[in-house]
Formats: C-alpha cells, structure tokens, sequence
C-alpha cells in the first residue's frame, strides 16, 4: 500500500461551476477496453470548441504544460459516474485535485485511484486560480497531514473527509486488500439478510 | 444526523464491519454491470488474482453501445464489437448472468432489473453508472459507483463508504393534468440545484409520489443525482409489492409474505428524523422543459426564460455560457423553439407506460412528425418492445412518422450509432442535457417529459401538451 501525505509541483486553473464528466472525457472515448490514451483527449470537445473561436482551453496552454495540481470551482465532475474522468485528468499529468466542491462519484473515483481531492472555500479557489494565472511557474504544495494549500507564499486551509484523510495517509485509499480481508464478516452479514436466501 | 428511516436502517443491516479509516464497509445486494464500465474491473482482478466471491449477486446486460437498428454480430463499429466480446468472456469465465440481445431479458440496466424481480426493497443496489438511483424506487439504498469500486464490489461483494444524510423531499397534493412524473423531478431540481443534494440520500415522500405508479417513481428517483443526490428512494408500499408478486426473480411461494413483511420492516418509522426537509406542492409543478446545459436549468413550458441576475451570482458564468451554447436568449418564451430530433427513450423514460403515454398524444394529435424532423422511438428492454407491439403501439408510433428501434441507451449518451449531427436542437426525454451529451460535440437538448416529446415532435418546436390533451 502507497501511503500519500504531500504533493507539489505547478498547477493549472480550470474555471467553471459544473463541469460535468461528459465534458470532461465525451462518452465516444468509452468505447474502449482499458483506460490507457485517455490522457489525451481529456475536455477535447470544450478545447477544439475554444479553439474554433480563437480562444486558449487551460489544458491547451503551454505554460500550463506539465501540471501536476488542477484548480477548480464548483461541483467539478458532476453527472455520469465513468471513471475515465479522473483517469483521462490522471493520465494527462494531475496528481492532485483542488476545488470548491464535486460530484461524490466523481470524488469516490479519485480516491480510489489515489488521486487526492481537496475541497477549499469559494473565494480562496478564486484566489489560487488567480495566483496561478499571474506565475504559472509556481509550485503549488497539497499538504494532507495539515490539510493546507499553499502557493506563491500564501495558504489556504482545506478539507476532506476525515476517513478519506485517513485512506491516503495510511496507504488504505485501494480498499480492495482491506475489504478481501474482511471476507469472513461479509460471508456473516450476507446470512442475516433475509434476501440472500430469497427469504426461504 | 437521520435516524429510523429507510436510509439508516438499510445501512445498517449491509454493514459489515468499520474499517481502518473510519468507513464503513457496507454490503452489496445486488450488482449491475454493463459493457462500458466493467471491463477494466475485470482486468484488475485478473491482475491481483481475485476471484467473485458471490458471482450470483452480480447480473450483467449490455445497453450503452448497442445498436438500436442493426443488432446482428458482429456488430459495424469494431470498438462496439470488442466490448461485447470482453463482457460476454468476463460473464463466462467468473460464472455471472448475462442477459443478452435476444434472450427476451436484455435491455437498459435500471430497466430490466426491476422488470426481472432482481431489484427489491431493503437491498443494497450498486452498478457502474450514475442513474443506478433509479432502484430506490423500490425502497432500496441504490446509488452509482466507479470502474475501481466495480472491481471492490466484483472481488468482495462490499465498498468502502461514507455515510450520508437523508434529506426528505416532500410533495403533497394531485399533479395537473399533462404534468408528468419527470415534471416533478425536473421542478425539484429547478428549485434545489444541480448540487443541492450532494452529500445526501434523497427521501421522496408525500401524497403525490404515494399516488404514482412504479414506472413513475423510478422516473423520479433516476433523476436524483440529477440534483447532487447520489440516491434517491421512496418507501416500499402496497404498490411496490404489487408490481413485484410474480417477476421471475422476485420471492414466491410461502417466501413471498415473510417477504413482504421484511420490507415493510425496513420503511422509513412514522417519528423518523431527517437531517434536512423541503416541501412541495404538487399544483406548483407545470409541464417543465429544460433550457441549458444542466438538469436544474428548467422552466415552465408557459415561461419566458429567466434573467441571468434571477440566478446567485456566482453562476452567472455559467447561465451566460449556458445561454451561448444553447443559442437563447433571456427573456424568450421557451414555448415556439424549434426542434430537429424528438428522442423518446432511455432509462428514465424508456417504460412500457411512457410508450403508452407517448401513444395517447400522438393520436390525439393526429399529425405526422414534419419531415425536417427526425423523430425515433427506443424501448427500454426487449420486454417492453414485446409488449408496446402487442398492444400496437409501434403501428401508431410509425402510422405518425416515428421510427421504432430496438431496445439500448441510445441517443440518451450516443454511444452507439444514434447521434446527433452539428448544432441540431433535440427534445428528449432522457436525463441530461450537458454539452454534447447526445453525441456532435455541438449538439443541444432540450429536456421533457415523453408526452411533451411527441408534441415537439409533431409541431417541430416546443408545445405545451395540453393542447391536445385538454
């Protein structure tokens, strides 16, 4: 189990209250057997779209190349429950996922992917969006133990749920090795539901 | 935090034991899987060499990417054709149901499990895709998961979870004539955001959901994570166990009062408290259509559409790009838009009692869908497709200008062949109305109940339905 307490490195800011999963990876690019190459094509419609009239998507930049923190605002990753979202913004480069609030799907998907996700209030994401677009060379620092964001010397208080907390600092956000060993009490639980047995 | 309702006691019959983090692991009754979200699960349970210790509390179909005209193997689109192949391989070699095109049982997932008998009150109900919220139409906790946690769920039969609030949404009173259940939910969502309900179950309850059939409950609950909702549910009643006595995979025999009498254990108390409530008055709500590029951006077909300072401001961005995309500006009736594609379908209104609905209001129109208009038709299963022919349905459907398909998801995600092209405006009775949800990354949809659909259809823009019903 890969404990994770900390992540830094520069960011980039992606404005917009409801960006939904089908903007985030379009459903044609479902049509595959594994998650690999979807780096490639995360928000390819929202970046051809912007291209089209003349204008720069955030992940089309090139000072943002290379990211390794996305800043976002409200219910990011809201609507369908496909995990190629967080994987196409994880195989593009993000290891860490600031924002004002998301989808549960959304954010039950990143933590068990090990992609941590971090909520801050509505003004201080305004703020740390700002602060990357005026020095898209700083380093943004996700610290987990203290639950704090910090940028070009400031720093924001976060949050996130404190079990979640836990399952990254202990290494226990893949779940699967814990709940395989609990097989024992699931075999338990399964007999005294009436269900199970068709109620014979 | 809630305490004796459904929610809390459901949770805590499936919880097996606390984990190391403080989540709980919480038991799973009944999983769903389908062709797009499971295949990677399955390959990483052949990479850590895990086995399905309950094989018989999973049951597959295939609905996202199957053609709704063509359906014989292999299927055109090659990509189509693999993902068939990996579910129809993973379902044999880990021994799950898989109800195929053709075996009278395949069809939308949240369509055919309760049709089936699988979904039932008190279960736990997870599956990889959002609108699994649909099953709480039966008083189970049923909510959307990850392709990671298909692969948790595959290999132990448990998530790891957090637990939620229950936030009661109530609504009393008779709904108008032409107001159908997807008006309700369409309302609610209106009043309560996209994103009012994230961190809760929502309990629908009151004398208007009291009132509905289960076809329209599960209209209703579908929707839920519309609203941030991750589950939705309404308590399980004479209704719920009148649509169940009899399904294939619903209890029988002497097991079938012992069931009945399970389930009523398992209702929200009378003296339950909830973390949150909201009411409603069922004579508030009007045929409602959606405008934007979310579920909540809804009006009255009656309206003009709303000023972007009648919004918080801090979704005035949103509302402006909403109003952009969409080609529409702030004042405009909403009523008189004009429509390219009518899509009647999908799994929150795909039912047999929606074709039927659909049926009524284009016969008493009389019309046929103008030929600028394309116009198409998708049952949610096969079973419902066997029983709209039966009764005729596909006669009237086609008499007025409307194609007939076969059963799948459809131009719901446009997954499959059914798309729409460029900037084409489509009514549709599906869920989400996102940017290019329905398949050309311009492409706009205007939400509604199906009945509002077929009128859109037949007048080629957005009409009020009870025009011709009234």
């Amino acid at each position: 189990m890969s404990t994770i307490t900390a992540l830094s490195g520069r960011a980039v800011p992606l404005r917009g209250n409801d960006i939904d999963t089908d903007r985030i990876i379009p459903a044609r690019f479902l049509r595959c057997v594994t998650f690999d190459g979807l780096g490639e094509f995360a928000f390819e419609d929202d970046r051809k779209q912007l291209t089209a009239v003349g204008k720069v998507h955030a992940f089309d930049e090139p000072r943002f190349k290379g990211a390794k923190i996305l800043a976002v605002n409200s219910n990011f990753g809201c609507g369908s429950s496909r995990e190629h979202a967080p994987q196409a913004i994880a195989k593009w480069g993000i290891t860490a996922i600031v924002g004002v609030s998301f989808s549960e799907i959304f954010f039950g998907n990143c933590v068990a992917m090990g992609l941590p996700i971090l909520r801050v209030s509505v003004a201080d994401a305004e703020t740390i969006q700002a602060l990357i677009e005026a020095d898209s060379l700083a380093v943004v620092a996700v610290d987990l133990e203290k639950l704090q964001v910090s940028v070009s010397g400031k720093t924001f208080s976060a949050q996130m749920p404190d079990g979640v907390r836990k399952q990254f600092l202990s290494g226990a956000w893949d779940a699967t090795g814990e709940l395989v060993a609990g097989a024992a009490a699931v075999q338990a639980t399964a007999k005294k539901l009436p269900y199970v047995s068709n109620f014979a | 935090m809630s305490t004796g309702t459904l929610f809390d006691k459901v949770w805590d019959l499936h919880t097996t034991r606390l984990l190391s983090s403080g989540q709980t692991q919480l038991f799973i009754g009944l999983h769903l899987i389908h062709e797009v979200t499971s295949p990677q699960a399955f390959a990483m349970l052949r990479e850590r060499g895990l086995s399905v210790p309950f094989p018989q509390r999973t049951v597959a179909t295939v609905d996202h990417i199957v053609p709704t005209e063509n359906q014989s193997r292999p299927y055109a689109d090659g990509m189509a054709e693999e993902m068939m192949t990996a579910i129809e391989r993973n379902c044999r070699e880990f021994g799950i149901r898989l109800f195929q095109p053709g075996s009278g049982k395949q069809g939308v997932v949240h369509i055919i499990a309760p049709e089936q008998g699988l979904t039932q009150p008190g279960m736990t109900v997870a599956c990889g895709d959002s609108h699994t919220a649909t099953h709480g139409a039966f008083g189970a906790i049923a909510f959307g998961i990850g392709t990671s946690q298909v692969r948790d769920v595959l290999a132990t039969q448990t998530l790891s979870m957090n637990r939620m609030k229950v936030r009661k949404v109530q609504v009393d009173g008779t709904l108008k004539s032409g107001v159908y259940a997807k008006d309700v939910i369409l309302h609610i969502l209106r009043v309560l955001s996209a994103k009012g309900g994230v961190g809760f179950a929502y309990e629908f309850a009151g004398s208007t959901f009291s009132a509905m059939t289960m076809e329209e409950r599960m209209t209703v609950c579908n929707m839920a994570i519309e609203g941030g909702a991750r589950c939705g549910y309404i308590n399980p009643d004479e209704t719920t166990f009148a649509y169940l006595k009899g399904r294939e995979y619903a209890p029988s025999g002497a097991n079938w009062d012992k069931a009945v009498a399970w389930w009523k254990s398992v209702a929200s108390d009378a003296d339950a408290t909830f973390d949150d409530v909201k009411t409603f008055r069922a004579e508030d709500i009007e045929p409602t259509v959606t405008w934007g590029i979310s579920p909540d951006h809804g009006v009255g077909v009656g309206e003009s559409l709303p000023a972007r300072e009648s919004f918080a401001k801090e979704e005035w961005a949103t509302i402006d790009e909403a109003y952009q995309y969409m080609d529409l500006k702030p004042g405009q009736p909403i009523a008189g838009v004009k429509i390219d594609v009518a899509f009647i379908g999908s799994c929150t209104n795909g039912r047999i009692s929606d074709l039927r609905e659909t049926a009524r209001v284009i016969k008493a129109h009389g019309g046929i869908v103008p030929a600028h208009v394309k116009a198409f038709i998708v049952p949610g299963s096969e079973a419902v497709k066997v029983v709209a022919e039966a009764e005729g349905l596909h006669l009237i459907f086609t008499a007025h200008g409307f194609e007939w398909r076969n059963a799948g998801c459809s131009m719901c995600l446009a997954m499959n062949p059914d798309k729409l092209k460029g900037d084409q405006v489509s009514a549709s009775s599906s869920n989400r109305n996102f940017k290019g949800r329905q398949g050309s990354p311009s492409g706009r949809t205007l939400l509604m109940s199906p009945a509002m659909v077929a009128i859109a259809a037949l007048e080629g823009e957005v009409t009020d339905v009870r025009k011709v019903l009234n």
